[in-house]
């Protein structure tokens, strides 16, 4: 087997194919970050135990730091800069976290919005305990979750309708 | 002119945290900006002999290693520093991670991977742990006695001698702090992630012996404190210094082990409680006695027992307050300090007082309530905390609690409730507001965005004043730049700033008055000719700082009840929250929907608090035993129920500020942990007096009941 210094991947971001060529071992959370300057993407612990780099790779919500940039090629990844429409309105889950006031400080509020759009994705939106149980993966330190739990319930609803 | 609006009810910056436009410190990244990393001492205790920085500096993309000698000497540090005795400034090891070396890299990963390469030597020594301290008079604090409490509990039908223990915790804000760097020749700008920005100003320009005029802060949004952001901390010292020696900017985003050691944590905290009593519950005395981990070279005191001084009317009261000093950083206050652990320990007591009477923990506590403040006499400036427990319990259904069904397939329901109650924190402060030709108006206050809301209940504010439409405003906060307000810790942002900002916005009233009142603002602006309306205004307090209305007539507090039902698995040890109301007495609520989310988040963390959080010191080592986030517990969404009902007495506190308001962010976080005790004891007889309330304590406790318990 053969250690390369360097890998040369495709991924799409937000929609737009981005080539680029990085250590096998960088992130997409620090690549996101630093080499595309997306930085609503967040660090908050770097070892899958936040949420709070939950992005979406080809519609499933990953943990951006526990992603390599070499697996997402030809893979699509959402930020939360392509969460809402190019028209500058707001995605429904955007909307519903407004209405239900589900974020404080915000840190964690563009992992909790990716997450949950997977969780509605998913089947997951359908009560308030399975809402609860799928979205543990986000931690909310300001404790926005009563909030967080209507949000998605709301915006789930809306999906259905 | 006041017209009323709507209260806001979305955040007025919502659309910014909504979408990822909202920066935070590490998100800004000046041209040519270095990323730095810290090394920790490996060892908690003993002397550092050297750091080998070749490999590290070897390593692809590390542009530097900085030790001790490369570093100047800095300033002398004063409070509002946290740490007086900077990292670096001797080869003495007084905890495990003290910064030893700072790596610069071109990138994060390259700083991470010279991080891994540094060797530190050292003679490692043996470490203090806690419990084996040295202990001392807490430095700085005097005994407070009022009456005779021997006597008292001489002579009272009840005594209670109980020891309440909780553990050293983390704030674990999901923002790292963090500080990004850059000069400009003497000038130094900063994005930093903190509380308290106008007070970074001074420290940082004694550390480095520059005027303070050339330094700027920034921080726009921080990514939630708890207290951890609230005193100025050596990473941002160290962000400057290694900036300045590199000639280029340095971002310092504490790693999430690091932030286990360069910043603060709640610490180890034993209070021993002594009530005297009259058979019906009366009190006769308190003497609430409390000793705290400090550093071995820096001191922080948690005053909890201040909480007794001011909660019940009682005719004797002793506190005593100590530190002990163990080889762990400096710990620093957290979300709630104070009440919040003088709270857990005197609630606590008073639980049990009611179950050693036999009436009910309310009746209890409407037999000893405080009409005047018990320490002085002074009248309250507010209080409506009688009303509280009563809403608190009509919402709970508290009186009729043993009607309902007692079991609920393997859970044990308990029901159990606490007074909360936290004092008042006033600082100064300056805001500015411009009405402009347009009609829209702009607030400057340099107040931090940590979640509280603060931007939507100062447009609140501005909208009420001057009678314009909320949407027409604008907040500027987050930069030095902007006039100095107090800071956001204390829960003293909303009637500090608050106030301050309603001052400015009377002040542009006032020169509209001048200009003619019956028109619309736009329009005498445009009669009168000129570009804007230019209002200053002040909030202040007599010596600069004012705790609990010292400075006034005034006695000046918040308060609550808060009441939970929680389940508990009797087999497994098992705790759930299944439900909290909580009504509270905090003079006027700005905006309802923010205030509401500060509760709701407050009682989260008292949950957190009271059953699942604790950051250990390993025994041996004397290092944190974990950190991270993986092995230590926080609540996350499938902890917490939908159904926390959160309340407000209706007030007006005329005394505290200029808006009718008092702090609210610190008051939900108290008395949970108390009330949750309650409930636990309520539902299986088992009572924990360290925290948290672990499976196994409550496991241990159901099995070696003799019979088994009813908890009634």
């Amino acid at each position: 087997m053969e250690f390369r210094t360097q890998v040369t991947v495709v991924p799409r971001v937000n929609g737009d194919p981005v080539r680029t060529t990085v250590s096998p071992r960088t992130t997409l959370l620090d690549w996101l970050r630093e080499h595309r300057g997306l930085t609503g993407i967040k660090k908050g612990c770097n070892e899958g135990a936040c949420g709070a780099c939950t992005v979406l790779v080809d519609g499933l919500r990953m943990n951006g730091c526990l992603t390599l940039v070499a697996q997402c090629d030809g893979r699509e990844i959402t930020t939360v800069e392509g969460l809402s429409p190019p028209d500058g309105s707001l995605h429904p889950v955007q909307r519903a976290f407004a209405e239900h006031d589900a974020f404080q400080c915000g840190y964690c509020t563009p992992g909790q919005l990716l997450s949950a759009v997977g969780c509605i994705a998913e089947g997951h939106a359908g009560d308030e305990g399975t809402v609860r149980e799928w979205m543990s993966g986000n931690i909310c330190r300001c404790s926005a979750y009563p909030q967080i739990t209507a949000a998605v319930l709301a915006a789930g609803e809306g999906e259905r309708r | 002119m006041t017209t009323t609006h709507r209260p806001i009810d979305q955040r007025v910056e919502a659309p910014l945290k909504l979408t990822g436009a909202a920066r935070y410190a590490a998100d800004h990244a000046p041209e040519g900006v270095l990323h730095a990393v810290l090394v920790g001492a490996p060892v908690a205790a003993g002397r550092l002999t050297g750091v080998d920085t070749a490999d590290g500096r070897a390593t692809p993309g590390v542009t530097a290693v900085l030790t001790a000698a490369d570093l100047p000497s800095f300033g002398t540090l004063t409070a509002p520093a946290a740490v007086l005795t900077m990292p670096f400034s001797d080869d003495v090891i007084r905890y495990e991670g003290q910064p030893v070396a700072i790596v610069l890299a071109e990138s994060v990963a390259a700083a991470e991977a010279g991080r891994a390469a540094v060797v530190v030597h050292c003679d490692a020594a043996e470490p203090a742990v806690l419990g084996a301290g040295a202990r001392e008079p807490a430095p700085g604090v005097e005994e407070f006695v009022l009456g005779d409490v021997d006597r008292a509990l001489a002579e009272a039908d009840l005594r209670l001698d109980l020891t309440y223990v909780q553990p050293p915790r983390h704030h674990h804000a999901m923002e790292t702090s963090g500080t990004v760097a850059r000069w400009d020749g003497d000038r130094l700008t900063v994005w930093d992630s903190v509380q308290a920005g106008g007070t970074v100003v001074g420290v940082l320009a004694g550390a480095f012996g520059i005027d303070e005029q050339d330094v700027r802060v920034i921080c726009p949004h921080t990514g939630g404190g708890f207290g951890s952001k609230g005193f100025i901390w050596p990473h941002e010292i160290l962000a400057a210094a290694a900036a300045r020696i590199a000639g280029r900017p340095v971002s310092l985003h504490l790693r999430r082990s690091d932030q286990f050691t360069a910043v603060g944590y709640q610490p180890w905290i034993s209070q021993t409680i002594r009530l005297a009593a009259s058979a019906d519950g009366t009190l006769q005395g308190i003497e609430h006695t409390v000793v705290n981990n400090t550093a071995l070279a820096d001191d922080f005191v948690e005053p909890a027992a201040i909480a007794s001084t001011a909660m019940y009317a009682v005719p004797a009261i002793r506190t005593r307050q100590f530190v002990e000093r163990v080889s762990l950083n400096l710990p620093t206050p957290m979300r709630a300090p104070v009440e919040g652990p003088g709270m857990w320990a005197l609630e606590s007591a008073m639980n049990e007082l009611a179950d050693a009477v036999g009436v009910d923990p309310l009746d209890l506590r409407l037999a000893n309530h405080a009409d005047v403040c018990p320490s002085d006499g002074r009248p309250w400036s507010g209080k409506g905390l009688r009303e509280a427990y009563e809403e608190g319990a009509r919402r709970y259904g508290w009186r009729d609690r043993h009607s309902r069904p007692g079991t609920d397939g393997p859970w044990r329901i308990g029901h159990g409730m606490a007074t909360c109650s936290m004092g008042s924190f006033r600082f100064p402060g300056h805001a500015r507001v411009r009405l402009r030709a347009d009609g829209s108006v702009a607030v400057e206050a340099g107040v931090h965005d940590i979640g509280s809301g603060v931007q939507t209940a100062l447009t609140q504010i501005v909208a009420d004043e001057l009678g314009v439409d909320p949407a027409v405003v604008d907040v500027y906060w987050g930069d030095t730049d902007l006039p100095r307000t107090g800071p956001t810790y204390g829960s003293s942002t909303t009637v500090g700033t608050g106030s301050a900002v309603a001052a400015a916005a009377r002040d542009v009233g006032k020169q509209l008055a001048a200009l003619g009142v019956d028109v619309d603002p736009a329009e005498a602006l445009a009669r009168a000719g000129v570009d804007a309306l230019v209002g200053e205004g002040d909030f202040t307090v007599r010596n600069g700082f004012d705790m609990d209305g010292a400075s006034t007539p005034w006695a000046m507090r918040t308060w609550g009840a808060i009441f939970v039902e929680v389940g508990v698995d009797p087999d497994f040890g098992l705790l759930r929250l299944r439900r909290a109301v909580g009504v509270y007495s905090a003079g006027r609520i700005v905006n309802p929907t923010t205030a509401r989310a500060q509760m709701t988040g407050g009682i989260i963390f008292g949950w957190g608090k009271a059953t699942m959080e604790e950051s250990d010191q390993e025994p041996v080592h004397g290092r944190w035993l974990a950190k991270n986030l993986s092995n230590v517990a926080v609540p996350v969404n499938a902890d917490i129920p939908a159904d926390l009902d959160v309340s407000f007495v209706d007030e007006y506190d005329e005394h505290a500020g200029l808006i009718g308001a008092k702090g609210i962010g610190e008051l939900g976080a108290t008395g949970v942990d108390a009330a949750v005790a309650a409930a636990v004891h309520d539902a299986v007889g088992v009572r924990v007096r360290d925290l948290p309330i672990l499976p196994w304590k409550v496991f241990e406790g159901v099995s070696s009941c003799d019979t088994a318990p009813d908890g009634r």
